[in-house]
């Protein structure tokens, strides 16, 4: 259409007017927008600034090697092995399922192993790797990494994990290392931040356990530079991760092996010390297990067998097993009487085969009796009327008091799990701990090493190193820290009187070399090694009177579990006292019979370094200690054990 | 003096049109969109082929465009206003019946050769046929209530559409620049002032009912706008590209952090970072002295749109012109504040910068249609 001048210039002055009022419009808006732009830019650009490098720097924990532990003569005992494995991260992964199920297809994955893991990864933060498969060969783990791009979120890692090469040897020491647990982390006040890392391995028992903070090490950090999509795209720098410090321990491996062999597979245990120093040549404890399995992880099925076990591998019988002492006990009561002055060495008590007590009768285990016994005798023979009588005379308080001043009753300094203290009663301890009072006949058991008496067959090293010695022995178990050596425990004088410690001496030395000594048949032939010692044999049951009516007490007659306890401890050499040792054969049945042998051959192995040559034995016990010998699963001196073939 | 007289005595014919065209305006462009080949380039990892050679295959032919629509006289553009309108609708109607459904919600007619957005078109079209209307329309008559209906059902109609495809950005582009055509060629300033008052009053009721007991909206809808709004309180969800985006801009700081030295876009922390969100790479590389100078050119090709229109005397041309001017405003407006966290995020492209063919094209030729306007000027002759 037409439209007028008029029109056409009121129509011109409309839009000049409404176009510069929106132009001052979105020139308004504009300056909005450039302040905003300098308010992001430069006003906070320093802010901003640094949270985009927090967004694209990511700080990746490097897990510290962990410590190695090595024996007293610098082998190896506990290493790390390169391990690879493969991991995966949730937040990276779209289909979960489908790609586990490739993954499967290239390494050996059970349908239980993908259920697990992705059981582990609803658990976890998205952002945590979860690994999914370990221990993965060489080839297994090339075929991942060549594969990588068509597996999102998986990815090959390379670590270290724990390898234990001498196996069942030192599971009961060193215990073992498993993935950090939930319930681990629980216990922790301010977990160390490597503890994050999936399957970290810790220490769970043992030496592994007690000395954790000194053997893990101290976790580095590497900054890297990640996507939105969290793949690493470079490193930006690096801290090197600190190993775990160095143990050595005061254990002997060709000991320690010897000893495990030789216990074989009785629930036994056995512990070898140096009584100039302290040092733990040997703790060995029978049944053992190989702690390589729970690093690796542990079959249920093998677990339970482990913990159905009646003869109970898991346990370290040497710190954990508590004992009535038995007859090895006698020498506690001897030397508090000897000390307090009650009897002298030459008094005779006459052994008529029990003590008569109002309204109980305690019996020695020789029926007959032993008639008139000094104390010498009375060690060697093992008479327990004559330590009723001496029971009568020093009272459970002098008693317990000796017991203690000889290691008893008191957890030793070891890092091992469950170092048990045991107990020497008192009248006090039994109004404590039962709520009643002390009675004589309490007195009478706590002096033959039974009733309420509780010993390990540590302590009873300890005592015996403590009697050959006369000096506070203590056990070490560590001989050095990262290289440092930690200070002898050969202790200072008990202050026992000479001449009653020798008294005791002579006595433990009739037992193992004298007629009618207990242990006699467990005799060192030749001169230099002589052993000093004393058997035990401790019940585990009250011998009813029907049954000794009925002549119902051999052991072989009775289930193994209520079979009583063979104990020996021993030191040698007898003149110069080095080594002392104690062991307890769980329902072994009598002492001399069961523990003294073993006790032979284990101090004879410290003493000659190895295999005992068959000239320290009675001639006549040769031809079966040899052929005992061969039959010893032992392995070469020094070197490492033949790679067992896994299955 | 006819109207007709003086056009065909002082209008340019032929090739010498060309002379007339506003060629600051076409070197502003160019200027703007090379800088979109440049961040492409950047995003794409310094790769050529991967945006950047594409949208510059898409420039020359935006260009090509420009000039061909430039040569058009603008009284036949007006007098074809109203079919393009109708064509638009009929399109928008087509992808709703036959459109493909790509990338969720976006829906597009395939050409052939391009995939055409109708709602892209439509931004301009509205534009075109808006002042085709207030160009035929008395010019008392403007204010008058029914004069008035007639627009905003003009309006209502293709908003209607691309609201049901569902797209939220359009449909605002096409609300603002329809009413502000309306508010150029006259409207009175009362209805504006009631609309904005009214929705003010709204907006603050809903809010101010919040917690009490005639709470107009549900709980679950306050949270929705609560996120919309201010989508920090979601930072994983959808606070996630917008925290992102801001952290890409802040850290730029004054001069940025150099070419293709942007970690938030290099390591893929920014979403649609071709696309929406170019702006922010912009941003992060080259600073505040690279994102203020984009705006500045923006700026400028206003500063000559609004020039063009007040000195052209054709109702038409000036109305087109200067809603033109306000559908680029719009869209450069709206997409800054987006990634800059000042207006919630709906999908509004960087124009002439992000990566894509539709609106890139639809842009080229709505400035043809400003470059014809420039051209067919009105000229008293000597």
């Amino acid at each position: 259409m037409r439209r007028s001048q008029r029109d056409t210039e009121e129509s011109t002055g409309i839009t000049t007017r409404r176009g510069l009022v929106l132009g001052a419009l979105m020139g308004s808006v504009a300056v909005v927008l450039g302040a905003r732009m300098r308010h992001l830019q430069v006003d906070q650009a320093d802010q901003f600034r640094l949270l985009a490098e927090e967004n694209r720097i990511n700080v990746r924990l490097i897990p510290p090697a962990r410590g190695q532990i090595f024996d007293r003569n610098g082998f190896l005992i506990a290493g790390n092995e390169q391990n690879y494995r493969v991991i995966i991260v949730r937040d990276e992964v779209e289909d979960t399922d489908k790609v586990l199920a490739d993954l499967a297809k290239l390494i050996p994955l059970t349908p239980e192993d993908i259920a697990e893991v992705k059981e582990e990864m609803a658990r976890r933060s998205p952002l945590l790797p979860v690994t999914v498969a370990d221990r993965l060969s060489w080839e297994d783990i090339s075929q991942v990494a060549v594969n990588a791009p068509s597996l999102p979120g998986i990815t090959p890692e390379f670590g270290l994990s724990r390898l234990y090469p001498r196996r069942e040897d030192y599971a009961h020491v060193l215990g073992y290392v498993g993935p950090v647990s939930d319930f681990d982390l629980s216990k922790i006040e301010n977990p160390d931040p490597v503890l994050q890392i999936p399957r970290f391995q810790i220490g769970k028992s043992g030496v592994e356990n007690k000395l954790e903070p000194m053997l893990r090490g101290k976790a580095g950090n590497k900054q890297i530079e990640v996507n939105a999509a969290g793949r690493v795209m470079r490193e930006l720098g690096r801290n090197e991760s600190q190993k775990g410090a160095s143990v050595q321990l005061t254990i002997d491996t060709t000991l320690q092996n010897f000893t495990q062999a030789r216990l074989g597979a009785e629930s036994a245990s056995a512990v070898i010390m140096d009584v100039t120093n302290g040092d733990l040549l040997a703790v060995g404890s029978a049944p053992s297990f190989d702690p390589n399995k729970f690093v690796r992880g542990i079959s249920v099925p093998d677990y339970n067998e482990l913990l159905n076990n009646k003869y109970r591998p898991l346990a370290n019988k040497t710190v954990q097993g508590l004992y009535p002492p038995g007859s090895t006990y006698k020498m506690v009561a001897a030397l508090a009487a000897l000390e307090d002055g009650i009897i002298t060495p030459r008094e005779t008590i006459r052994c008529v085969g029990h003590t008569e007590l109002p309204g109980r009768r305690f019996h020695c285990w020789k029926r007959g009796g032993h008639g008139r016994m000094n104390l010498k005798n009375s060690i060697k023979q093992s008479c327990d009327v004559y330590y009723y009588e001496l029971a009568l005379k020093v009272g459970i308080e002098k008693m317990s008091a000796m017991a203690k001043r000889l290691g008893f009753a008191e957890s030793h300094d070891v890092p091992m799990s469950a170092v048990a203290a045991g107990i020497a009663p008192t009248k006090t301890w039994k109004q404590e701990r039962h709520g009643q009072d002390w009675v004589i006949g309490d007195s009478l058991n706590a002096a033959i090493g039974q009733g309420f008496v509780l010993a390990s067959p540590l302590q009873l090293a300890v005592m015996t190193a403590r009697l050959a010695t006369g000096n506070e022995v203590k056990p070490r178990l560590i001989k050095a820290l990262d290289g440092e050596e930690t200070p002898e425990r050969g202790g200072d004088t008990l202050g026992f009187d000479p001449s009653n410690l020798k008294q005791i001496q002579e006595g433990m030395f009739a037992v193992t070399n004298e007629q009618r000594g207990t242990a006699l048949g467990s005799r060192i032939a030749d001169n230099d090694y002589t052993m000093a010692g004393k058997t035990g044999t401790s019940q585990v049951r009250n011998i009813t009177a029907d049954e000794r009516r009925r002549g119902v007490t051999r052991n072989e007659d009775l289930p193994w579990e209520r079979r009583d306890h063979a104990l020996f401890v021993g030191y040698a050499p007898y003149d110069n006292p080095k080594y002392a040792v104690s062991v307890v054969v769980e329902h072994g049945g009598g002492g001399s019979r069961a523990a003294a042998p073993i006790a032979r051959d284990l101090i004879l192995a410290a003493q000659f370094g190895g295999v005992p040559p068959l000239s320290a034995y009675p001639a006549s016990q040769r031809a079966r200690i040899e052929s005992a010998f061969k039959k010893m699963p032992l392995w070469p001196p020094g070197g490492p054990p033949p790679e067992e073939e896994q299955a | 003096m006819s109207y007709l007289e003086y056009q065909h005595r002082s209008i340019p014919t032929g090739a010498s049109k060309m002379l007339y065209m506003n060629w600051p305006l076409v070197l502003l462009l160019t200027a703007i969109a090379s800088v979109g080949f440049l961040m492409l380039y950047s995003v794409a990892g310094g790769n050529l082929n991967t945006w950047a050679e594409p949208q510059m295959k898409r420039f020359a032919l935006g260009l090509f465009l420009m000039f061909s629509i430039a040569l058009i006289p603008i009284w036949f553009l007006r007098n074809i206003a109203g079919v393009a309108y109708a064509a638009c609708v009929l399109l928008l109607l087509g992808v709703e019946f036959f459109g493909d459904v790509r990338q969720g919600a976006q829906r597009w007619i395939d050409l052939g050769f391009m995939r055409l957005q109708p709602s892209e078109l439509m931004k301009i079209t509205l534009v075109m046929f808006l002042a085709a209307y207030y160009d035929w329309l008395d010019i008392k008559k403007t204010s008058r209530p029914f004069w008035v209906l007639i627009p905003l059902l003009i309006i209502a109609l293709p908003v209607y559409l691309t609201l049901r495809q569902p797209d939220l950005g359009t449909a605002l582009l096409l609300v603002f620049g329809g009413t502000g055509v309306m508010f150029i060629a006259g409207v009175s300033w009362w209805y504006f002032g009631v609309v904005i008052g009214g929705a003010v009053a709204l907006v603050t009721a809903v809010f101010q009912s919040r917690g009490t007991e005639w709470q107009l909206l549900k709980d679950y809808q306050f949270r929705r706008i609560d996120t919309f709004l201010d989508p920090s309180t979601d930072p994983l969800g959808s606070g996630y590209h917008i925290t992102q985006s801001k952290i890409a801009l802040g850290s730029g700081g004054w001069t940025g952090r150099g070419f293709m030295q942007g970690t938030q876009s290099r390591l893929n922390f920014l979403p649609e970072k071709h696309t929406d969100f170019i702006f922010t790479t912009l941003a992060e590389e080259f600073g505040f002295v690279g994102a203020f100078s984009l705006l500045v050119l923006y700026l400028l090709v206003l500063v000559f749109c609004i020039i063009s229109a007040i000195t052209n005397q054709n109702r038409f041309a000036s109305i087109l012109t200067l809603g033109i001017a306000l559908t680029f405003f719009l869209f450069f407006a709206v997409n800054m504040s987006m990634v800059m966290g000042l207006a919630p995020v709906v999908g509004v492209p960087l124009p002439l910068v992000s990566y894509g063919g539709s609106a890139m094209l639809v842009l080229m030729l709505a400035f043809g249609l400003v470059q014809s306007a420039h051209i067919h000027r009105p000229r008293q002759s000597g």
